[in-house]
């Protein structure tokens, strides 16, 4: 029967060995991943310090992948994700801190808050396009921070002085700092959202997302509800980026309002151009650039001064100003694009030496 | 009342300052389609060099042209040596090198300079005149500096052929050259303009705001807000939009203290005015799209 056999006529378990074959790095690479807090406590490469960072790396990863869902694929620009990584974020400190949640329930409800908040924010976006969506968004995220800190929620929000959560140690008693145990729960829930991300991507509904962004009037005629499909990326996004915030929230052990003032939004924006616009990979290298940037700039603005005697100092702002431009110019795909290619150039020559020999 | 009219006043004086850097967030935009979110800190960067030309002793009305010239140079720098190589780049690649373009003006500016506040003489003499209750000698000069400058570019782009070549390349760039106008140098002088025009913003608010590397990163987004309240297109409507949003953004934190008083109730202070003022700039562009002012375009598929 149809069913038994995909498009190119190959039966259904092959295909699956296929892909499975073809990514079995990825799959190397995941496993690796996961057995690092084990490696790592155990030969104490990796501090808690190191697994601090690398969670964060990950927390970053979905939240840049959440606005490449809708920036990337669905070309609606945000300037605001910040906002929907804050409403995220204060859900689950809110919920743990008031009525002392668990702190895995958290993140379903951190996913509806923001999914709610989203798509409503997503039907007056309907209206703005291009640039004035972009000042829309800014205003959110301008807003957000500001209702945080408003008087009448102080009660919730904690004010300007936030809330102190406790980080959640590992269950069972099983033998790993929380810093290993958070990290775990980070990487699970970052497989399983680009696992879903992906499937998304590429079902019918991903094609209609990406025809939307590539022309909404043909999009229409082909009979695709853009209104529909435009709001309702909105509210996943905003869900991706809400459970985001609120990782973030559990592993930081601390919300406040300027934590998540406008600078996170340009910076997960900055991370999803550079690591690399409408991919998977991009999202999660735009994650790594978004924790490592800033620490990286001081670096190599340290060791410039340092070396050539400048009559200024040079700031790590500048190199980060300068990386910008440069990655632009130099991977105008991202820095995932740029690796790719890289990659498909250096096969092809060796393929065409071994065919030459 | 008086306290209304003083409020309306001061929002009248900052909506100028909003007023002039969305006139030049609209001469980017007109000629090459893009908002440039460095124009703020590229106008902190200009006031930074008045600043640094009046401690040599200069006068006021030398060092503001030529600062204003030396800020046309960099723009037009900017445009040939950064963006002309990336004209083909997607919109959010140009928006990071803005961004790049941005922290790169802050921070040489706080190298530069130090992140200390400085103090910046109002260039207006300050005197007494009828009205003077209500508003401040530099806060008329501010108005009066932002019409004159818009004037200017009135003039210059309806009476001069070159205005005339800039708006024909502008409005079909393929038309244009081949009519014989250089279309990418008309380019790079839009961005020109708009740094000499941002040079003059931020040296108007300075005095104001006092001198540091971010003092204008809140008023570029009311820059932003203006020119699309007027209409990105349309460099009156830019003007307009600015003085809107300056009263509307002192209304909110005046009728918040008021109603404060009369119910006792804390709704909105000056803390919010930000956020109520681009609440309300959003609902006017939900209703109307394309700005107060702008046209909406029809597009052929």
């Amino acid at each position: 029967m149809a069913m038994t056999t995909s498009v190119d006529g190959r039966p259904t378990r092959m295909r699956w060995v296929l892909i499975f074959g073809r990514q079995a790095w990825l799959w190397v690479a995941l496993v690796l991943l996961g057995l690092l807090p084990i490696i790592g406590g155990a030969t104490g490469l990796i501090s808690d310090y190191g697994f601090l960072q690398l969670s964060l790396m990950i927390v970053y990863s979905i939240a840049v992948l959440g606005l490449s869902l809708l920036t990337g694929f669905n070309g609606q620009i945000s300037l605001g994700h910040g906002a929907f990584f804050a409403v995220g974020a204060y859900t689950a400190a809110i919920l743990i801190d008031h009525w002392s949640w668990p702190y895995w329930a958290t993140l379903p409800m951190a996913a509806c808050t923001c999914f709610i908040v989203g798509y409503l924010f997503g039907l007056p976006a309907l209206r703005l396009e291009g640039h004035y969506l972009a000042l829309a968004t800014f205003a959110l995220a301008i807003a957000v921070p500001q209702i945080l800190k408003y008087k009448h929620l102080e009660a919730l929000t904690g004010g300007v002085q936030g809330l102190n959560i406790t980080k959640p140690s590992a269950p069972l008693g099983l033998p790993f700092s929380s810093d290993q145990w958070m990290f775990w729960v980070a990487l699970v829930v970052a497989v399983a959202m680009f696992w879903l991300a992906r499937n998304l991507l590429n079902s019918r509904s991903g094609r209609a997302l990406t025809a939307i962004r590539d022309d909404a009037m043909a999009a229409s005629t082909m009979g695709i509800n853009v209104a529909r499909y435009k709001t309702v990326i909105f509210g996943i996004s905003a869900l991706y980026t809400g459970v985001a915030g609120a990782l973030h929230a559990i592993i930081f052990e601390f919300v406040a309002p300027d934590s998540f003032r406008f600078d996170l939004s340009i910076n997960l924006l900055v991370g999803m151009v550079v690591g690399g616009m409408a991919s998977l990979p991009g999202a999660v290298v735009g994650g790594i650039f978004v924790q490592t940037i800033e620490k990286y700039a001081d670096a190599v603005a340290r060791s410039i001064s340092g070396q050539l005697q400048l009559p200024i100092d040079i700031e790590p702002w500048t190199v980060y100003g300068v990386a910008l431009i440069g990655l632009v110019y130099l991977m105008p795909t991202g820095i995932a694009g740029g690796l790719a290619r890289l990659w498909a150039m250096l096969t092809r020559r060796s393929a065409g030496k071994t065919c030459s020999s | 009342m008086e306290q209304l009219i003083q409020q309306i006043a001061s929002g009248l004086a900052n909506g100028a300052v909003y007023a002039s850097l969305a006139l030049a967030l609209v001469m980017i935009f007109v000629s090459t389609h893009h908002i440039n979110f460095a124009q703020g800190e590229m106008a902190m960067f200009s006031a930074y060099m008045v600043w640094q030309l009046l401690q040599w002793e200069a006068p006021f009305w030398i060092a503001l042209p030529t600062v204003a010239l030396v800020s046309f140079v960099i723009g037009v720098a900017v445009e040939r040596a950064i963006l002309r190589p990336l004209r083909h780049a997607p919109v959010l690649s140009i928006v990071v090198v803005f961004i790049g373009l941005l922290t790169i003006f802050h921070s040489m500016a706080g190298a530069i300079w130090g992140h200390t506040i400085k103090d910046f003489p109002s260039p207006f003499p300050n005197m007494s005149f009828v009205g003077s209750g209500y508003i401040g000698p530099h806060q008329i000069g501010m108005i009066a500096v932002t019409m004159l400058l818009l004037l200017g570019l009135f003039a210059f782009f309806r009476l001069t052929p070159l205005g005339l070549a800039m708006r024909a390349s502008a409005q079909n760039p393929a038309s244009a050259r081949l009519a014989g106008i250089r279309v990418d140098w008309m380019l790079a002088l839009g961005w020109g303009l708009a740094a000499a025009l941002g040079a003059v913003a931020g040296t108007l608010v300075a005095p104001v705001v006092f001198l540091e590397p971010n003092m204008m990163s809140g008023i570029l987004l009311y820059g932003f807000a203006a020119a699309l309240v007027g209409g990105i297109d349309n460099p009156g409507g830019a003007v307009a939009g600015g003085f809107i949003v300056g009263v509307l953004e002192n209304l909110a934190g005046y009728f918040g203290n008021l109603m404060e008083k009369a119910t006792g109730v804390y709704i909105v202070g000056n803390g919010e005015k930000l956020m109520v003022a681009l609440v309300i700039v959003i609902a006017v562009l939900t209703l109307k799209p394309s700005g107060l002012f702008g046209r909406a375009t029809a597009r052929r598929v």
